[in-house]
């Protein structure tokens, strides 16, 4: 297919796929998420080729962010090819900004700090996390595990709001 | 590399049974999402198998057309659920066990490996975490919790040693440079378990007279036919079907 792209689609191309919300937690768009990492479009060819790399290995979200992305270049009347990638591993350290401001409006808390790298010491936690309703430092973990892989459930002791946590990693 | 991916696909098997069956709906979470983990670790090590084989089998064949002699996973993943105590007591060593693996696989002269290690090291401290604070909170918990806690750490003891056995297929990685000898894991995973157990007021338990082996040479227990028939009727009645 002999599609000619001036730079400015392919730079409008690249934003559309970068906007691409998650699945899973819609406010945050892929690339605020941190997972994309390439888009390389060939203007000749009419091939665009997207690395993403996984949150967690079994995050069941990558195959629906691979099928809307296909979908989003299709559109164009373009190809898509797109790769996964595990290494090197994502990180909440690839998180925007803006991404982390959207999930905390949207009553996510998100991830603070990293964890240590070393042997994790066996006891309980005592990590602080701001409740994204009122910002008190006042809040207890219920559980470790989410409703998806990347989140674990708190609850804040002074408005008694229980939230999620997406998780450090 | 065959028996990481099957230790990894028939434990996220087993813990998927735990869904509606956890003692609090966070825990069906948790193990689902441990499960999860464990899914996406096999998905990745079968597609990277069926590369090496070259005989063009991709992660659907090699999980739900091989037969049970064609497994590779040790004979701890394969048992049946016990009590929620003696999960814990399971977990707590296969997630030890994985997290040293995958440590040592960091430097795996292969790249595939070497990043679904980097990947799945997070994952398994956290599965690792998870529990040992069970383990403490039920063992150093009522009377009742004590017992059954200790009586699952005792459960689990005679399927233990098969994981750090050498068998010439890790000997060989080893000298390859792909994998690593699990008899230099063993040390550092009792060490980790240990303390988390004296940390529950538990003991650990002295070797048992009996001991599991010949899981990595697809010689499996019982439950094993049960468990794959379940994990591949689907597949098999319906071939090629696709959602």
């Amino acid at each position: 297919m002999a599609t000619v792209l001036t730079a400015l689609q392919v730079a409008e191309l690249e934003q559309q796929i970068r906007d691409i919300p998650d699945p899973e937690i819609p406010v945050i768009s892929i690339d605020d998420l941190g997972i994309v990492r390439d888009i390389s479009v060939d203007a000749d060819s009419g091939l665009v080729r997207v690395t993403i790399t996984p949150t967690y290995s079994g995050c069941p979200a990558v195959q629906a962010i691979t099928d809307h992305i296909s979908w989003t270049v299709r559109q164009q009347g373009l190809e898509a090819l797109v790769d996964t990638t595990l290494s090197p591993a994502w990180t909440t350290d690839w998180m925007s900004e803006k991404g982390r401001e959207s999930l905390r409006r949207f009553g996510i808390a998100p991830p603070s700090g990293t964890r240590p790298a070393g042997p994790v010491p066996v006891g309980l936690s005592v990590r602080q996390v701001a409740c994204p309703t009122c910002g008190s430092l006042e809040t207890e973990e219920l559980s470790r595990f989410g409703g998806t892989a990347c989140k674990a459930l708190r609850r804040c002791l002074s408005c008694r709001e229980p939230f999620e946590e997406f998780k450090a990693i | 590399m065959l028996g990481l991916a099957d230790d990894a696909l028939i434990y996220a098997q087993r813990l998927g049974e735990w869904l509606t069956r956890a003692p609090q709906i966070e825990e069906d979470l948790a193990l689902g999402n441990i499960g999860l983990d464990l899914l996406g670790q096999a998905r990745a090590l079968l597609t990277r198998t069926g590369e090496l084989e070259g005989a063009g089998r991709d992660e659907d064949d090699l999980a739900y057309l091989r037969d049970e002699r064609e497994f590779r996973n040790v004979h701890l993943v394969e048992q049946p659920r016990g009590d929620f105590g003696q999960e814990m007591a399971r977990l707590l060593w296969f997630a030890s066990y994985q997290h040293e693996l995958y440590a040592g696989l960091l430097t795996s002269a292969d790249e595939v490996l070497s990043a679904v290690a980097a990947k799945a090291l997070k994952e398994v401290a956290y599965h690792r975490d998870h529990a040992g604070h069970w383990v403490v909170r039920l063992g150093d918990g009522t009377p009742e919790s004590h017992e059954r806690m200790q009586a699952g750490l005792e459960a689990v003891l005679p399927y233990l040693a098969e994981l750090f056995d050498d068998d010439a297929t890790s000997v060989w990685a080893a000298e390859q440079g792909i994998g690593v000898l699990p008899s230099t894991l063993h040390d550092a995973v009792v060490a980790h378990v240990s303390a988390v157990v004296r940390e529950a007021t538990l003991t650990l338990p002295d070797e048992s007279r009996w001991r599991s082996r010949g899981g990595r040479e697809g010689i499996h227990s019982q439950p094993m036919g049960y468990l794959l028939a379940e994990l591949q009727h689907i597949h098999r009645s319906h071939p090629g079907a696709s959602w």
